[in-house]
């Protein structure tokens, strides 16, 4: 995951890319068989370990996800942190500070 | 005999612990919403019904998209007490792209990118309370993105 958090005025932008492949499970490799579905279905965030944006998503995001997400709140130094879970029970966490902007 | 039955425990319990949250996110996820092939089913798993047009949700996404496969969305609500934006992609293979869900601050106010399979409105349904609104921008794809 690549993350960033800017704080501008009372303002924070988050922005997060994840890498994943985001498989419908309706295309097809090389040789004509079918990629499973792998995609990523959960992603929570959270500021300081409050909840801030929850998200439940389907095959429709595309591959290697990208989202930015804006809170109030937050100060500099304060951690945001993201964690995403798949439908093949993948997971993974990361957490940024909040910087100036 | 007895290495054989320590492998196999230890593969039990790995596989029990690998399964658990598997389990959980299984339980949370929206399968009805997110499997429905038509945005009415999709709409009903979420629960949304009689929502009405609202001029207070700005729908940023270009008028023209060459590759489905990323459109890029900026969606906002004006609408007071935003709880939840849903995404939904009329004419593609499974309309709900996602939900989103705003709690502590977080605005709502997201940009991300999806898959479109063909020309089609976007529509996003706001909840906010018990009440549901709605606005729908079209996007004309020139290539199939949802592979």
């Amino acid at each position: 995951m690549k993350m960033r958090a800017k704080l501008k005025g009372d303002v924070t932008e988050v922005k997060v890319i994840i890498s994943h492949p985001m498989e419908t499970g309706r295309k097809k490799d090389d040789f004509g068989a079918l990629i499973p579905a792998h995609f990523i279905q959960l992603v929570t965030t959270t500021l300081n370990d409050k909840p801030l944006l929850e998200m439940q998503w389907g095959t429709g995001i595309s591959k290697n996800p990208y989202l930015t997400f804006y809170l109030k709140g937050a100060k500099v130094g304060d951690t945001i942190s993201v964690t995403w879970h798949d439908n093949l029970g993948a997971t993974a966490t990361q957490d940024v500070a909040v910087i100036q902007g | 005999m007895q290495r054989r039955n320590f492998l196999g425990l230890i593969i039990a319990i790995t596989a029990t612990a690998l399964l658990l949250p598997l389990r959980a996110v299984a339980a949370v996820w929206n399968k009805a919403a997110f499997e429905s092939s038509k945005l009415d089913e999709a709409e009903k798993g979420l629960a949304i019904n009689g929502e009405t047009t609202s001029k207070d949700i700005e729908i940023i996404a270009p008028d023209r998209a060459e590759n489905g496969a990323i459109v890029q969305l900026e969606i906002t609500s004006r609408i007071p007490n935003t709880e939840a934006i849903a995404v939904f992609v009329e004419k593609n293979p499974t309309a709900l792209i996602g939900n989103f869900m705003f709690s502590n601050g977080a605005l709502p106010q997201i940009v991300t990118r999806i898959k479109m399979a063909e020309t089609s409105d976007i529509k996003i349904i706001v909840k906010a309370g018990d009440r549901y609104f709605t606005a729908s921008k079209n996007v004309v794809v020139l290539e199939n993105g949802c592979g």
